[in-house]
């Protein structure tokens, strides 16, 4: 039998713990789930500030004479308008269409960029870069186990981080990073977030992970920050209708019909893995399409739980849970297209039974992100 | 972890307090404290039968959903409507108004094989080991 290798730790494992963390396994690190509680921490981002261990998220640098022509060949949204210090948001495809990650690329100089990519992804997504950026004179590194990632989310992240920023932030656009220092460590401070609010995601050294999250928890207290576990970062993402890795993307799933097609540009000059699947895909017309849905009644929708309509099954829960913020049952699926349009009534099968559901548009909460 | 002496419990995390003839039911301040905020509770309706062991209802958290089993068999004599609108309730006070069905006990003997407080406070422990 083959053993599970042993979990990865953040270098603030021991901090959570202090904070009266519950710690589980995800994606083969030992993470945060909770703190005081999933719906506390959801509505203390929403109402206020909270901030996230997020390191077990995977960094990827890369540099080189060819760094944007490779780029442009590797993901499916266009590199060539990425300003100075922008950042943005991609997929990663295989050849048949099929998505090996959603992906950040930061630009932080015409030849050289770093990708943020999921956790459950970091080691499949090096060894694809490494293989497609051989014909390429490009240096590809995998920074992500000397990289700490916070997040610092909620309407105080601004006035917080700014404390303890030695550059103004209150010019640092939507999707646009600077490098500063924070509490004197050199960072990479960028207005990017998983959770619909104005907020921030900043990346530095390993080694200065305690000094800098314990310094933010202590300036925090103006704030009423609380740290956020992974329980709340997903009723957040997903009442934003944020897709998710592994639950309404993946391998065997079309990107179009996530809906994701703003981010694949299949008139770009460049030739990129998954173009003519996509394009493909894209005349053929979408058979199914993911959707919104709103509980009308009381329950919980859930992954893999099925949509009816009428009785007759016509799709699938990709992700679900209860909105803290709408006091609901909320969930993403894929639906026959016919059945998307905004409206449209459904079923939802909990157990033995069927519950009135609705197609909402997404997201399910408006954004307050600073555009 | 609160676990009070005049209650009976079963593996799965149930509690009765028994009255005579009659069992109040609900789930113990671990369970609740696993499942996290609870959301949602589904429970039998009054008149309804439940057995020992069997599932009468479902308790559904933000995280998770979770069966809920029949510490003993008998017939609903009450159910706790508060939770419909106050399912928190379950976390904040399990013991209490957090409670889920009153049953009339169909057999006394049942009551035999539940776990003292002192067993259920050592299963809990294992559990967090």
């Amino acid at each position: 039998m083959s053993q599970n290798p042993p979990l990865k730790t953040t270098p603030l494992c021991k901090a959570h713990e202090e904070l009266g963390a519950r710690m589980v396994p995800f994606a083969g690190w030992y993470m945060p789930i909770q703190y005081a509680g999933v719906v506390q921490e959801h509505l203390c981002v929403r109402d206020g500030v909270g901030i996230f261990d997020v390191s077990h998220m995977g960094e990827i640098d890369i540099s080189g004479k060819d760094a944007k022509k490779f780029l442009q060949t590797l993901v499916t949204n266009d590199v060539e308008k990425l300003s100075e210090r922008a950042i943005l948001y991609t997929l990663m495809c295989y050849e048949n269409g099929g998505v090996v990650d959603d992906l950040l690329v930061h630009r932080l100089a015409e030849d050289h960029y770093f990708l943020c990519v999921n956790a459950s992804n970091a080691d499949k997504d090096y060894q694809w870069v490494l293989d497609r950026a051989r014909p390429f004179q490009v240096e590809a590194r995998n920074i992500g186990a000397e990289t700490v990632q916070l997040a610092i989310q909620g309407k105080h992240s601004e006035p917080l981080l700014q404390r303890l920023s030695d550059v103004p932030l209150d010019d640092i656009k939507y999707y646009h990073f600077k490098t500063g220092k924070i509490h004197r460590v050199d960072c990479i401070i960028a207005r990017t977030g998983y959770t619909g609010e104005d907020g921030f995601e900043i990346y530095f050294n390993a080694e200065h992970a305690e000094r800098v999250f314990g310094k933010l928890i202590e300036e925090g207290r103006d704030f009423s920050l609380q740290p956020i576990g992974l329980g709340a970062r997903d009723t957040l993402r997903l009442e934003m209708g944020y897709a998710l890795y592994g639950n309404e993307i993946g391998a065997g799933s079309s990107p179009l019909e996530a809906g994701l097609g703003w981010v694949i540009k299949l008139q770009k000059p460049a030739e990129f893995a998954g173009r003519e699947a996509l394009r493909r895909q894209k005349e053929a017309g979408l058979k199914r399409k993911l959707a919104g849905i709103k509980l009308l009644d009381r329950g919980v929708p859930r992954s893999h739980y099925r949509i009816l309509r009428e009785g007759h099954p016509v799709g699938e829960i990709t992700s679900g849970t209860f909105s803290p913020s709408l006091n609901c049952g909320i969930a993403m699926c894929y639906v026959s297209s016919e059945c998307a349009e905004k409206g449209t009534r459904l079923e939802v099968e909990i157990r033995s039974q069927r519950v009135p559901a609705e197609v909402v548009p997404l997201p399910f909460v408006p954004s307050r992100v600073k555009k | 972890m609160e676990v009070p002496k005049d209650l009976l419990y079963t593996e799965e995390h149930e509690w009765i307090r028994v009255k005579g003839n009659k069992g109040v039911i609900g789930i113990t301040h671990f369970a609740q404290d696993r499942l996290g905020d609870v959301v949602f509770v589904e429970l039998p309706q009054k008149g309804a039968t439940v057995s020992q062991s069997k599932t009468f209802g479902v308790v559904e958290s933000v995280k998770t959903v979770s069966d809920l089993y029949g510490p003993v068999g008998g017939a609903v004599t009450a159910v706790n409507q508060e939770l419909e609108s106050h399912p928190e309730q379950v976390n904040s006070d399990p013991y209490g108004k957090g409670w889920m069905i009153e049953v009339e006990i169909s057999s006394a003997k049942e009551l035999e094989t539940l776990l003292s407080p002192e067993k259920y406070a050592e299963r809990i422990k294992e559990e967090t080991h």
